[in-house]
């Protein structure tokens, strides 16, 4: 029987990891190689980092980073961040990642995503949506860090996407995003309903019932978490954890 | 193993190979990461990896030279193969990713995923899925029936040959994830991603 994969979104400033609300008040976590270190030991699926300064300051995430990263994580991860060439993809997967996220670029450039799966294979390239809703209450997606709106809807961009040959969708609330009070599930439901490629559902999971209520009612078919991982509870004392063995098959 | 052994991760430009060696690495072997026709002409066994689109592997092994030496190593000299994901589907006689020819080490043709409920299968298959153990093999030695691997993949191997089925998995329809015959290895799922039994498994193709 299939089971999702969970998978910790580790979010970069400079050279340390902070954890966003909203997508703001970053608070200060730890330092990512010892992050990874205990993900090793947790044995989780995959890891995904995210260097959210990247394209606002129009630089690549550090390829130094990505490689140290590579050295010592025994799982699969995924790395997100300025992203907007077919020879940054390149570097990203020989310094040691598996897939890359790509999100503003998506937008920019029309022909990137077709060119980036025609290149490395579908199941490399994924593209991250940041949702919200706008001044009138019309949910868009957001690039740039969440601080410019597209003119597409939603779900066209998404299916857009899947067109052009990306392999999977991230889904994000930016409401949600740091909340702690449980995912979108509308959102993630009504972009899945409407794609064949698998769905990842980020922004808003605070507890493991929130994972399965996401995967079973949403169609999410990964199940990614910021805060979840990287927090005790909802007081957001800083413990890096993850769900054992035996609550993952909860989920099915 | 002894010390003659040499394992050799082909390297055909299809994906990253790092997780592969790393894996390896974790087990105290050091594999060679290579597309020498020499080296893999030398080793004692092979790892065929692969992530990404049928026509390219192959086209990639020809281009390399690889195939008569893969077929010369493989068929004549009985030199244990563990074919991954794509490595796995290339040893096929044929796919219908990009209508292509394979390595035609098994009697099966690899198949695009067509869901009936597209809600529930998105494809890819990415996650974890369990395999039922279809023959006794020393290569799941130590490894429960329905144990969970990794997969990731949109396309799935069509076995001809019952006997050659070693393992099976559900998504939606029952289809071959593990094949063997003989000397010939193929895994649909990725070992060095499934966490202790994929290791296990590395273990014992390691150890055969």
């Amino acid at each position: 029987m299939f089971r999702p994969r969970l998978i910790p979104v580790l979010l970069l400033k400079k050279d340390f990891l902070v954890k966003s609300v909203q997508f703001k008040k970053h608070q200060y976590i730890g330092d990512p190689i010892n992050a990874v270190k205990i993900f090793n030991d947790l044995k989780a699926d995959e890891l995904v980092f995210l260097d959210i300064d990247a394209s606002k300051e129009k630089r690549l995430i550090s390829l130094d980073f990505v490689k140290d990263v590579g050295e010592e994580a025994n799982m699969a991860f995924t790395v997100g961040g300025g992203i907007k060439s077919i020879s940054d993809i390149r570097s990203i997967i020989n310094a040691g990642a598996e897939k890359v996220i790509i999100g503003s670029a998506a937008y920019l450039n029309e022909n990137f995503i077709k060119d980036a799966a025609n290149t490395f294979g579908s199941s490399t390239i994924s593209v991250c949506i940041d949702v919200k809703k706008n001044f009138w209450g019309t949910e868009k997606a957001w690039v740039m860090n969440g601080t410019k709106p597209i003119a597409d809807d939603v779900v066209d961009f998404a299916k857009k996407m899947e067109n052009f040959g990306a392999g999977e969708i991230i889904i994000q609330s930016i409401a949600r995003d740091g909340m702690m009070n449980g995912y979108d599930i509308a959102l993630v439901k009504k972009i899945s309903e409407n794609l064949t490629i698998p769905v990842v559902a980020l922004g808003g999971a605070g507890k493991l019932s929130h994972l399965k209520d996401v995967y079973q009612q949403g169609y999410a078919n990964g199940l990614a978490a910021g805060s979840f991982f990287v927090y005790h509870d909802e007081n957001k004392g800083v413990l890096i954890n993850y769900p054992k063995k035996e609550d993952l098959k909860k989920l099915k | 193993m002894s010390k003659e052994d040499s394992i050799v991760i082909i390297d055909y430009g299809m994906g990253n190979l790092n997780s592969v060696k790393r894996k390896l690495h974790l087990l105290n072997i050091n594999a060679l990461v290579s597309s020498d026709i020499n080296e893999v002409k030398s080793a004692s066994k092979l790892i065929l990896p692969g992530v990404g689109h049928f026509a390219n592997a192959m086209k990639n092994l020809k281009d390399l030279g690889l195939i008569d030496i893969l077929n010369q190593k493989v068929l004549v000299e009985k030199t244990p193969i563990l074919g991954i994901c794509l490595g796995m589907q290339i040893m096929a006689k044929k796919s219908e990713e990009g209508n292509c020819p394979g390595l035609g080490w098994f009697d099966a043709d690899v198949v695009k995923f067509n869901m009936k409920d597209k809600l529930k299968y998105k494809i890819p298959q990415i996650g974890w899925n369990q395999i039922a153990i279809e023959k006794s093999s020393k290569l799941m030695h130590s490894i429960p029936d329905y144990s969970e691997f990794y997969f990731v993949h949109s396309f799935h191997f069509r076995c001809n040959n019952k006997i050659d089925i070693l393992n099976t998995t559900d998504y939606e329809l029952n289809f071959t994830s593990a094949v063997e015959k003989n000397n010939i290895f193929g895994v649909q799922y990725h070992p060095e991603k499934s966490h202790d039994v994929g290791l296990q498994m590395i273990t014992n193709f390691i150890t055969l």
